[in-house]
């Protein structure tokens, strides 16, 4: 393999080679310093003058006098089936002191879209455990839900807690989990692992670990690298895969730092316009295929920067993503655990995934009254604050009193609590049934006589 | 279409910057079509600069070297035109999904072309015309059964037309000839389109018929007419979609094309496997057979989702041509410019407002332009109604794409996030929506649906709009704090909220509205209204009015599909207990 000492300029991740032979587009390159490490670069542009690298690591140590050695191919992750219980860095190479990964097949790590033809929809529901997701936002098979998070929220305990509760209700298949950390903290990511251990979940995981310190471009190719292994696992070897991300707000930044060393005309807030496209290529590799096995089930992680929901990130992830669960950082103030706000959260494969012969018959009809009341009540507070509790009427009182409720009894559970879908509808009906029944407009005459618990109580006595 | 000038076909690759390439050595147009690479991947040339010639490229470009070959071939980006396209499922260049399934699995790979229509299949074409008949470009010269749509098999636009010499029916495939002029052209079924250009009409008519969709808000309140232009904004995660599937239902187009441009792989398959499994409510057929599909996922090339709306009104223009309503929609637009973008942004392009380029505005008007209610060469008229989704960052429809979109469109259906939020469905704004052919569709529905709609229409928004100014009063000092009367009037607003404009796309009866039935409960609403003034004249307390029972029977109407013994008895009911309260 020809190497080069052609560097003309570097300028943060981005090296500058001339006069080389014809380079491919996105090929791998290997920078070799005068000390004679090895670093991993991507082809940004390639012209018969000059090729721009982009380096996965740091460029601490490149200098002129470095040689680059083009490789002719793109970037491939080895994959194989050992990989279950394994911890690999943000680059893909084992950190757990294990041995090498056995490659049973070499993969692009860019991923081809899934022809939309060939799709399955999704339909099979995944219990969570969690009554705010199960019951209101519930995740389906294939499908991807992002946790819309800010600093300082626990974000992190709910992502655990759907990894370890996880599960189809009456199916024997168990989830494999593929985690990808992308710049989080040494801490963090010993929380995650100690939980992962801890509850056995590490032996079907894959994961991958681009801390704080780890170079930030690497984090573009972890996401990547993860959701190939996911993908493998899935539609090779027939798994159901969990894939969880975390934290997609710093892969966006190493995106808009190479936008910047690039000197690219930037979008909103300085990030590239390509974005969209970019965020696109990881949420969709999420799906199934008709006629495979596995599953590709996606939790990216965000977090919003100063709790902004408009914020490019989250903005351009809602519109890729098939809804949002967010983390509230004012039920978290008030103790709540999980701090999870329905009335922003969202999951468009929900009906899908609910109903007769999914959860049950009254599931979508429960939800939207359960959110319609909460709505009501909790713009009621507002106006509370103006009048006061006494100036309202007597309906406005019931739904005033139905939001706390809401919020203290269906929305807060334990970190180990694991409710069935039933509980989570029962306890919807127990919360109904604090407001007259003309209030229930959203649900059936016919639903309510079979499910209210005042009819219940009926039935049963 | 030969170049005269064309001589170098053959050039070379200079630079690879993503899905724009640059080539030298080779002669070309603008937007001629050309081969890239040893793969011959498909591209578009964009610019041209002295020698070099800038190509954006349909497919991926990874490993794509310079120093490949570039072939020109002189051809623009075209569709394929003729029987076999309804059914059909797309990506953003007319290459049919299915067909890619079967020849390179379940990933889109690349490299591979496949025609937009079966080149071998046959048809049974029936000659309308015979021997020695004079037609011209666009006249109709035949039709093939093709669903249980009948497909009409025209002379080209671009045909010079003449005196038939040969014509006869039977079974053929698009490419064989079924009719010969006397000055020896032969007409096949199929035709070629460039995309970026219009197929021409004969004139361009007045807006005065309104698409029906089914949808109470949009029928009764803000109408579209056949032939118009709509947008529909959203925030994520307003039933942007939703909204947009159930016009493609219920919309009462003969055919409809839908574009997914950049939206989301797994809601493309729930159009994919739902539209098959669709009953078309007025042939009780598939509704596939009148459908034709775009799906360019955001994932997919990004080249190719800025030609899929291209492609998309092309074909909708060829059916409008044949004298059919078509009904387009383009989920998502902002997807399209942001294309646009991020080509315009490789081309290092002087930028417009937020990195648009700055031909974004005449992009779009160019676009919207192609929707009208004609009349055709041929002499019928046809219709294509474009419903455009945008989706503006943010919520925030300040932004370009929003701000063009609204300068060119007449319906604006403004869907609110908050509305979604308190799951009031189809959560589209009555506060800020408009329709601007409401004028012009007056005489249709006085004639269609009852001389007291229109009155009626203007009475329910009347109501609407005094409800937004109570609330702002209720908001800080209290319900109670009102007079007698705007009591009610709120409660009359909300019972036009949840009985008339929320509706459920999921359930089988509410899914679709006919007029007459919006028709029906508005004025059941609006007698409540009359008889509870009249009550409150005679001195009942709003408890009293608004505690009457059976207008909570009202809802229920929604779902019955044979609602008119129920609608009467709960009238009568109603009445009674105003008359009870009287006699109190």
């Amino acid at each position: 393999m020809k190497e080069y000492r052609t560097v003309a300029q570097i300028a943060g991740p981005l090296v500058f080679v001339e006069k080389t032979e014809p380079v491919g587009y996105n090929e791998l390159v290997n920078i070799v310093t005068a000390d004679g490490t090895v670093k991993r670069g991507q082809v940004l542009d390639t012209s018969d003058e000059i090729v721009v690298v982009q380096v996965f690591e740091t460029t601490a140590g490149i200098g002129r006098d470095s040689g680059i050695r083009f490789t002719g191919e793109t970037i491939k992750m080895p994959v194989g089936k050992d990989m279950l219980g394994r911890i690999l860095s943000g680059g893909g190479k084992p950190i757990d002191g294990g041995p090498e990964i056995v490659p049973e097949k070499r993969l692009e790590i860019t991923g081809a879209a899934i022809n939309p033809y060939a799709r399955a929809p999704p339909a099979d529901f995944i219990q969570t455990g969690i009554s705010t997701i199960d019951g209101t936002n519930t995740l389906v098979r294939g499908q991807k839900l992002p946790i819309f998070s800010a600093s300082g929220l626990p974000h992190n305990d709910v992502a655990l807690q759907i990894a370890r509760q996880a599960k189809v209700p009456g199916s024997t298949e168990e989830f494999a989990v593929v985690f990808a950390a992308m710049g989080i903290t040494r801490e963090e990511a010993n929380y995650f692992m100690a939980d992962f251990e801890k509850t056995g979940a590490l032996e079907r995981a894959v994961v991958f670990l681009n801390l704080a310190d780890d170079p930030a471009v690497e984090r573009i190719i972890t996401p990547r690298l993860a959701l190939t292994t996911a993908e493998y696992l899935a539609f090779d070897l027939g798994y159901h895969v969990l894939v969880i991300l975390t934290d997609m707000t710093n892969y966006c930044e190493a995106l808009r730092q190479i936008g910047a060393a690039r000197e690219e005309v930037p979008g909103r807030r300085g990030y590239p316009g390509y974005m969209y496209t970019d965020l696109a290529g990881i949420y969709e590799r999420a799906g199934i295929i008709k006629g495979v096995k596995g599953s590709v089930t996606q939790i990216p992680i965000l977090t919003m920067p100063g709790d902004d929901i408009t914020h490019p990130i989250p903005d351009l992830t809602g519109y890729i993503t098939e809804g949002q669960i967010v983390v509230n950082r004012e039920l978290h103030r008030k103790g709540i655990y999980p701090p999870i706000n329905v009335l922003p959260s969202l999951s468009r494969l929900m009906n899908l995934g609910i109903g007769k012969g999914h959860t049950r018959e009254d599931h979508k009809k429960v939800s939207d009254q359960l959110y319609a009341a909460y709505a009501e009540g909790n713009d009621l507070r507002g106006l509370v604050a103006i009048v006061g509790k006494d100036a309202l009427s007597e309906r406005d009182r019931m739904f005033l009193e139905f939001a706390d409720l809401f919020e203290d009894r269906f929305v807060r559970q334990g970190l180990y609590e694991d409710r069935t879908i039933e509980g989570t509808l029962d306890l919807g009906w127990d919360l109904l049934s604090t407001l007259p029944e003309e209030q229930l407009v959203r649900i059936d005459r016919e639903l309510i006589q079979k499910y209210h618990p005042k009819y219940r109580k009926k039935a049963q006595g | 279409m030969k170049k005269g000038t064309a001589n170098r076909t053959q050039g070379v690759l200079k630079r690879i910057s993503g899905p724009v390439v640059t080539a030298v050595g080779l002669d070309a147009h603008m937007y001629d079509v050309v081969k890239v690479g040893n793969e011959e991947l498909m591209g578009e040339v964009i610019k041209i600069q002295g020698e070099n010639i800038i190509i954006q490229v349909y497919e991926d470009t990874a490993g794509i070297r310079p120093g490949e070959p570039v072939e020109n071939t002189g051809l623009s980006l075209a569709v394929e035109l003729g029987p076999g396209l309804l059914t059909s499922i797309y990506d953003g260049i007319q290459r049919p999904l299915e067909v890619l399934v079967d020849k390179m699995g379940n990933f889109i790979e690349r490299g591979v072309s496949a025609p937009g229509l079966s080149h071998e299949k046959k048809w049974e074409f029936v000659p309308t015309v015979k021997k020695g008949d004079e037609v011209k470009a666009g006249d109709i010269i035949g039709t093939v059964q093709e669903t249980n749509i009948v497909h009409k098999v025209m002379v080209p636009p671009r045909s010079k037309g003449g005196k038939i010499k040969k014509i006869s029916g039977g079974n053929f495939t698009v490419d064989e000839t079924v009719c010969t002029f006397e000055d020896g052209t032969e007409i096949a079924m199929l035709q070629r389109w460039p995309v970026r250009v219009p197929r021409p009409v004969k004139e361009k008519l007045n807006p005065d018929i309104p698409l029906i969709t089914g949808q109470r808000i949009l029928d009764g309140l803000f109408p579209i007419a056949k032939g118009g232009t709509a947008a529909i904004p959203g925030p994520f995660g307003s039933g942007k979609t939703v909204t947009q599937q159930q016009l493609a239902k219920w919309s009462d187009a003969e055919i409809v094309v839908y574009i997914g441009c950049g939206e989301r792989g797994n809601e493309m398959t729930e159009v994919l496997t739902e539209f098959p499994e669709l009953e078309d409510p007025k042939t009780g057929k598939p509704l596939m057979e009148r459908t034709v599909l775009i799906a360019n996922t955001s994932n997919m090339p990004v080249a190719a989702r800025e030609a899929s709306v291209y492609t998309g009104i092309t074909i909708a223009e060829y059916f409008r041509d044949m004298g059919y309503d078509v009904s387009l929609m383009a989920d998502s637009t902002s997807r399209w410019a942001e294309a646009m973008r991020e080509i315009s942004s490789r081309l290092e392009e002087m930028p417009g407002e937020e990195g648009y380029p700055a031909y974004l505005a005449a992009r779009l008007s160019e676009f919207y332009e192609r929707a009208g209610r004609v009349v055709n060469n041929n002499g019928t008229s046809g219709s294509v109604s474009v419903i455009g989704a945008v989706s503006p960052p943010g919520g925030d429809f300040s932004e370009p794409v929003t701000q063009n979109t609204l300068r060119i469109v007449k319906v604006f259906w403004a869907l609110d996030a908050k509305l979604s939020q308190r799951r009031h469905f189809p959560a589209i704004n009555w506060l800020n929506s408009y329709s601007l052919y409401l004028d012009s569709l007056n005489e249709w529905y006085d004639k269609e649906v009852s001389p007291e709609w229109n009155p009626l229409r203007a009475w329910a928004m009347g109501v609407l709009q005094k409800e937004a100014e109570l609330q702002e009063i209720v908001q800080l000092v209290g319900s109670d704090a009102l007079p007698d009367e705007e009591q009610v009037t709120i409660e009359v607003a909300r019972m036009i909220r949840e009985i008339f404009l929320q509706q459920n796309a999921y359930d089988p009866v509410d899914t679709y509205c006919s007029m007459s039935k919006q028709y029906d409960m508005m004025k059941a609403i609006k007698h409540y209204a009359d008889l509870a003034r009249a009550a409150q004249a005679g001195g009942a307390t709003p408890a009293q009015v608004i505690g009457i029972r059976s207008k909570n029977e009202l809802p229920q109407i929604k779902f019955i599909s044979d609602y008119v013994p129920a609608l009467e008895k709960i009238l009568k009911d109603m009445e009674a207990e105003f008359d009870a309260m009287r006699a109190a």
